[in-house]
């Protein structure tokens, strides 16, 4: 789950970490009163959870309240990536002398948190490494230990500070580890860090991913997550999401659903390299019910860009017969109202076949020749 | 033979008691592995499928010799079975149980590397092998005693693959379950190097799947240090986006890193024949056997 910029700069400064003066609003009359508390000059940062924002037009700078207060009315309830804006972050701006990158995420063949720092800030870290992949320090962390203050002086050091400014740096860091990890994130970061003029340094931008496996130690930031997103979802990933089942939508226009991930990412892989193109990644998971299999059929029958529909469903857990009550179930909810390829082996085989043959659904058993039968149906546009 | 578990592997079920652990305990028992004991806190005196259950790990392993664990808890409580499990001595624990938080996993992966235990999972469907044990969650049916190893990211695109490895006479050695989570206890290395020693494993197939560098370590391990063995790959995600979750919490592609081409070239550089469909591993499998 992704953190606000705003909900992240509100745990730094609990850990002590300094961030620009500031508040968030939700009109412009809001953002003209925090920009009139805090004086000029300021910035009007859009809060959304999309990659690239400042590139795509969400953080403005304003010389004068009034001017913020304009600039909040340009952005919110405007759409930024397909998003809507609700809010925006409006702060006092900060001088620069120079930008540093602060991170914590997780070395997945190390088996280790990592802590990645960079002299060079500003830009994403994959920028970073790059242009200047030299200037990038990573230590790994023993999770048995944690951070100990002399990697944090390590690193300091290591990007060109000394004397207080290293202590400084060096506590930012101990403090952000211990951040990262009372909040279970996957990724934090801090960039840019910026050291100004004066030589302190200040979080200008901050990102956290908590764990989603992590949520339930989180109670607060699962309710949000609920709140706060569901008016972005589409019905189709609203509804997956109710039914607890692993949903992405695709560009295409084959439905597809399957058991297991790696069998729902196979299957799209095969219609594409028969030529089709899948419409979506839907996993009912192992054992699914004939109500979770009714729910999976009616998000995919519900897909305006989905023509076709590919159930490709290998029993190991999952029973066979269960799976072929759930598509009579999705029939009497909403009928069989898509054309559909219907591959069903392994567990109670047998009964699963007989009751979809019975009302004169075919069923296939090899998973390459369903999905070639999915792409000439499509191409004779039956 | 055959690596991880076999006929002398006497395992504890922790939670069996619940659901899963119940059902799956039977299927083992029919299977011919050897549960010697179970475990569920509060429960200790009772039987289920004829198997004594037991309070504590410390209490099973003690009466009854077990070397190795799988474990059936909830997320929640996952740690702290694993690290009892690892405390009591065993030295081979399985971890079903899926949504484990990754803080948690690496804390079990440390102290399992300090220990000189092997985790399989978290995340996973488990390890057979053939005829001799199966402590996990596959369904036996799709799989048959052969020479073929199997270590794979995946559950159901395993028995996919392995029923057609099946379904022409290639029958299996080992399959491992990797698991689908971001922190794993195996990596396809360490798999690799096992199969490298096991004498009844006669070829190999990887499965892999977006996310990490399993895969291209693994490439890179044949390329520097060799493999003997006929070795033949699959990756699931060509067609996965950037950025998204697909299924498994380690099925993502973050940034650059974890795609499908990326595995496939490594693969490929490294000589290893990379299977376009899963169909295509026992065809591919069968023409490096000379079948």
């Amino acid at each position: 789950m992704k953190l606000f910029e705003y909900e992240a700069k509100g745990l730094l400064s609990k850990y002590g970490i300094a961030t620009p003066r500031g508040s968030l609003a939700k009109s412009p009359a809001q953002a003209g009163k925090i920009a009139t508390e805090l004086g000029a000059p300021l910035v009007v940062k859009a809060q959304v959870l999309v990659g690239g924002r400042g590139k795509a037009g969400g953080i403005l700078f304003a010389n004068s309240p009034s001017d913020a207060k304009r600039l909040a009315k340009k952005l919110l309830n405007t759409k930024m990536k397909g998003v809507t804006v609700r809010s925006v972050l409006v702060e006092e701006r900060i001088p620069v002398k120079k930008e540093v990158y602060l991170g914590v995420t997780v070395d997945r063949s190390k088996r280790r948190y990592v802590a990645i720092a960079s002299s060079e800030g500003g830009m994403e870290i994959e920028e970073i490494a790059a242009a200047t992949p030299e200037k990038i320090v990573k230590v790994l962390i023993d999770p048995l230990y944690g951070v100990l203050p002399y990697h944090a002086r390590q690193v300091a050091k290591r990007l060109g500070y000394s004397g207080r400014q290293m202590l400084s740096l060096a506590t930012i860091f101990v403090n952000l580890f211990q951040m990262a990890m009372d909040y279970d994130a996957e990724l934090t970061e801090i960039n840019p860090l910026v050291e100004t003029p004066e030589g302190s340094f200040v979080a200008v931008d901050a990102r956290l991913l908590i764990d989603d496996s992590a949520l339930y130690r989180h109670p607060d930031f699962k309710e949000r997550i609920i709140g706060e997103e569901e008016g972005e979802l589409r019905p189709q990933e609203l509804e997956a999401r109710k039914n607890e089942l692993a949903y992405v939508k695709l560009d295409g226009n084959v439905g597809v659903i399957g058991n297991g991930a790696g069998l729902v990412m196979a299957t799209l892989d095969t219609i594409q390299s028969y030529g089709g193109d899948p419409a979506n990644f839907l996993d009912v998971g192992g054992g699914a019910s004939a109500d979770k299999m009714a729910a999976a059929l009616n998000i995919v029958f519900s897909d305006p860009e989905a023509k076709v529909v590919f159930i490709n469903i290998l029993g190991g857990i999952t029973r066979c017969d269960e799976i072929a009550r759930g598509i009579l179930e999705a029939k009497r909810r909403m009928g069989f109202v898509k054309p559909m390829v219907i591959r069903l082996v392994g567990t109670n085989e047998e009964e699963g076949r007989r009751i979809l043959t019975d009302v004169g659904v075919p069923v296939l058993d090899s998973m390459e020749a369903a999905a070639k039968r999915v792409v000439e149906l499509l191409e004779s546009g039956e | 033979m055959g690596i991880l578990v076999d006929e002398k592997t006497r395992a504890v079920v922790q939670g069996i008691t619940g659901t899963q652990g119940s059902f799956h305990t039977k299927l083992m028992l029919d299977y011919g592995t050897e549960i010697v004991a179970g475990v569920t806190p509060g429960k200790g005196g009772t039987t289920i499928h004829g198997v004594p259950v037991y309070d504590t790990v410390e209490e099973a392993v003690n009466r009854h010799d077990a070397n190795a664990s799988i474990i059936f808890v909830p997320a929640p409580f996952a740690v702290d079975a694993a690290f009892e499990a690892m405390e009591s001595g065993l030295k081979t624990v399985v971890v079903i149980t899926e949504h484990i938080p990754v803080k948690d996993a690496i804390q079990v992966m440390a102290r399992a590397n300090q220990w000189g235990v092997t985790v399989v999972g978290p995340n996973t469907p488990g390890v057979i092998t053939l005829e001799e044990c199966k402590l996990g969650i596959m369904p036996a049916h799709v799989f048959r005693r052969g020479g073929v190893g199997i270590a794979s990211r995946s559950g159901t695109l395993t028995y996919e693959i392995a029923a057609g490895l099946s379904s022409i006479g290639l029958g299996q050695s080992t399959c491992v379950g990797l698991g689908g989570d971001p922190i794993v206890g195996l990596s396809f290395v360490d798999v690799l190097k096992m199969f490298e020693r096991d004498e009844d494993t006669k070829a190999v197939a990887l499965i892999g799947e977006i996310g990490g560098d399993s895969e291209e370590r693994a490439a890179e391990c044949v390329s520097t240090e060799g493999f003997s063995k006929p070795l033949v790959a699959f990756v699931a995600g060509r067609t996965a986006p950037k950025g998204k979750r697909m299924g498994h919490a380690g099925a993502i592609i973050m940034g650059a890193t974890g795609t499908a081409e990326s595995k496939i070239s490594a693969f490929e550089a490294a000589g290893i024949s990379v299977a376009k469909r899963p169909g295509d591993v026992a065809k591919l499998l069968a023409d490096e056997l000379g079948r």
